[in-house]
């Protein structure tokens, strides 16, 4: 069993007791809640006649539903403006502070809370959403639940869970030119497996983790889930501290000394033990694309298609059908492979220094013919700071389309998504069937840079031979 | 349909139906489109919707022998992906009451659990045999026994493995935890009144 880790720590900080079912009761930090996992956990409050009990303790945003070509209310679609409405009335009964829609700090719950300030170290954060894991980027330990946990967390502040083994993935080495922190995630994915993080924590660290800023963190920590791990992390530092200060709901002035002494005591300790260690190096480390239909069917951009006899038994049957709805031919290769859609945006890479790389490739080149491409801040902040830095301009110059904030077409549940077959090249984070809104639409997961690479050559294409050139 | 779980779970008992294939994702069983709802009461019709309209008619769930079918039998990490609790609420609504797999997603587990549905665990070969079996004979009636971990048909008795925890939390019909954690209100004002973030910090020294 781990001790001496920073999730150990946090941990027992939150932990309240030992519940007759042999589970833990934690208490929850922050609870954030969104439209899609929150409005049935309402409903089973009332229900039950139960009241929210910290409403201070939870923050509301709108980000699943909302379209990216106007947020002009009331929404076009019915469905979509009853589920945001229903949002704001129940944060207005309960007392919930809301950023929605016409707020400038509305945006993708997973941008907002850290840019915001909301997320801090030492925190236990719960949302309805399996992607809570980005906000471990901070030394949090933050997880994904379900409906019911949501109205547990309404009701009580708190809930049920089993402590999670520790894993610590060490990373050596730095990141080469043009390789990017998706990258690096979805490699460790494509080695460790889809299920191979299930009952872990993960914590990142190491030399790389080290050198890496506060947005290519939340990246990486964002994909813990697709590696089956609910909850990653990595121990705050000068990075992390530098990022948090000023924010609106950051520790004041006053307070920030002892915040910062609070903060590090969380660090792991170099005498912590892990239940399992594993060592990667960031030198070795691609341009990586996936093929499949999981974020673990991935590889490096001048690798070609596994074949089924090169992968291990028990991934062969995945792989046939991934080959058949993929219609990719094994030992192919996926540089050159036609692209139909390019989406630049989601929480895993809808943030400034996503755009910002993507912007660098993109400009003073143009969208091949044929190919729609198109970019979706994750936040109000993102876009505000990305406008005041031009980027708008450069991607609509450039051919693409500049939408406002939101989930998008990382999920499909507004109405940007693929028509048929079409191919998508993008910054988002599942490639499961049908995930971007057409039942065999497909999709390949890369970084920013890359998804821009794609848009310009209307093929999937190694972003170095566009950067060198 | 059976009733909703509710109260103390000992036994399900009624058909099998099996779904073959490891990371089975939660955007394959429930689609995104259909989580634009404030209720789930209407999940059940639009389960695995993507991949029944694609099997046109031979879905498993589409079976005209294994409808009202109340124990799904799956393959490894199934439930992965999104959190979306509207993934067992589907299943649920369209009449499963526990599942037995190779292994199950974090949070979809959790998730099924809050809802009084076991999900139990086998070995590849025994869910193979399983899956197999139902296939075969449809019409098969099965009991789950949740305290003696065993799944049994006039085909035999095979051991399952089910989390200590959940086992005791389904007998004693506590899965549903709220009142109990609202039990601890004590311990929840302390938890509040303790964590640094919450009270500026006061008792760090500087």
């Amino acid at each position: 069993m781990s001790s001496g880790t920073l999730y150990d720590k946090v941990w027992n900080l939150h932990r309240l007791r030992e519940l007759s079912s042999g589970s833990t009761h934690l208490f929850i930090g922050l609870h954030l809640i969104h439209e899609v996992t929150s409005p049935q956990a309402f409903a089973a409050l009332k229900e039950k006649g139960l009241q929210v009990l910290f409403p201070d303790q939870t923050v509301a945003t709108v980000d699943h539903i909302v379209p990216t070509t106007t947020h002009q209310r009331p929404l076009d679609d019915s469905l979509a403006e009853e589920m945001l409405s229903t949002l704001e009335s129940n944060c207005s009964e309960y007392g919930i502070t809301l950023h929605g829609l016409g707020s400038n700090m509305q945006g993708i719950v997973h941008v907002i809370a850290p840019e915001l300030g909301l997320t801090q170290p030492g925190m236990t954060i719960a949302c309805g959403d399996s992607h809570t894991s980005t906000h471990g980027a901070f030394g949090a330990i933050a997880f994904g639940i379900g409906t019911s946990q949501v109205r547990d967390v309404l009701a009580s502040q708190s809930l049920t869970m089993s402590k999670l083994k520790v894993r610590r993935i060490w990373i050596e080495g730095q990141l080469n030119k043009g390789v990017h922190a998706k990258d690096l995630v979805l490699h460790l994915i494509k080695h460790l497996g889809v299920k191979g993080g299930v009952g872990y924590a993960y914590e990142f660290a190491g030399p790389c983790i080290q050198s890496l800023s506060m947005e290519e963190r939340m990246t990486i920590c964002n994909m813990a889930i697709e590696g089956g791990a609910r909850c990653g992390y990595m121990n705050p530092d000068e990075i992390t501290f530098k990022y948090l200060q000023g924010r609106p709901f950051s520790p004041s002035a006053k307070d920030w000394g002892k915040a910062l002494k609070w903060w590090r005591s969380l660090v792991s300790d170099p005498t912590a033990t892990y239940d399992d260690e594993v060592c990667f190096n960031a030198d070795q480390i691609s341009p990586t694309v996936t093929w499949g239909i999981t974020p673990g069917q991935a590889i490096a951009i001048d690798e070609k298609v596994p074949t089924p006899e090169a992968l291990d038994p028990n991934e062969r049957s995945l792989a046939e059908e991934a080959y058949k709805y993929m219609d990719i031919v094994p030992g192919s290769t996926i540089s050159g492979l036609k692209i139909d859609v390019c989406f630049i945006g989601s929480c895993t890479n809808g943030r400034l220094s996503d755009l910002q790389a993507a912007a660098n490739v993109v400009r003073g080149n143009h969208v091949a013919p044929g190919v729609k491409a198109f970019v979706v801040p994750g936040s109000e902040q993102v876009a505000m700071a990305a406008q005041a830095q031009g980027l708008d301009k450069t991607f609509i110059a450039a051919g693409f389309e500049w939408r406002r904030p939101g989930c998008s077409m990382c999920l499909a549940m507004n109405p940007d998504r693929l028509e048929g077959r079409q191919i998508s090249a993008s910054s988002s984070n599942r490639n499961f069937k049908g995930r971007q809104g057409s039942a065999n639409g497909r999709t390949l997961l890369m970084s920013p840079a890359m998804v821009a690479a794609a848009a310009i050559n209307g093929k999937v294409t190694d972003v170095r031979t566009i950067l060198t050139n | 349909m059976n009733k909703l779980p509710k109260g103390a779970i000992t036994t399900i008992r009624g058909k099998a139906i099996a779904i073959k294939g490891n990371d089975i994702d939660t955007d394959r069983i429930i689609p995104a489109r259909f989580l634009k709802c404030v209720s789930f009461d209407d999940l059940g019709g639009q389960v695995f919707a993507d991949d029944r309209k694609e099997q046109n008619g031979s879905h498993p769930f589409d079976l005209k022998a294994l409808q009202g079918a109340s124990i799904l039998i799956v393959n490894g990490n199934f439930g992965c992906g999104s959190s979306r609790e509207h993934a067992p609420q589907a299943l649920m609504r369209w009449g499963i009451r526990a599942l037995i797999g190779e292994s199950f997603a974090e949070i979809f587990y959790g998730n099924c659990l809050a809802l009084g549905i076991p999900c139990a665990i086998s070995t590849q070969k025994e869910i193979k045999e399983l899956q197999d079996s139902v296939m075969q004979t449809p019409s098969l009636e099965w009991t789950l026994d949740i305290k003696k971990e065993q799944i049994i048909s006039t085909c035999g008795t095979r051991n399952l493995r089910i989390d200590q925890g959940a086992q005791e939390m389904l007998i004693k019909g506590n899965w549903d935890a709220t009142s109990e954690l609202l039990d601890q209100k004590e311990d929840l004002n302390q938890a509040r009144a303790r964590l640094p973030y919450l009270n500026n910090f006061k008792a760090i020294e500087s």
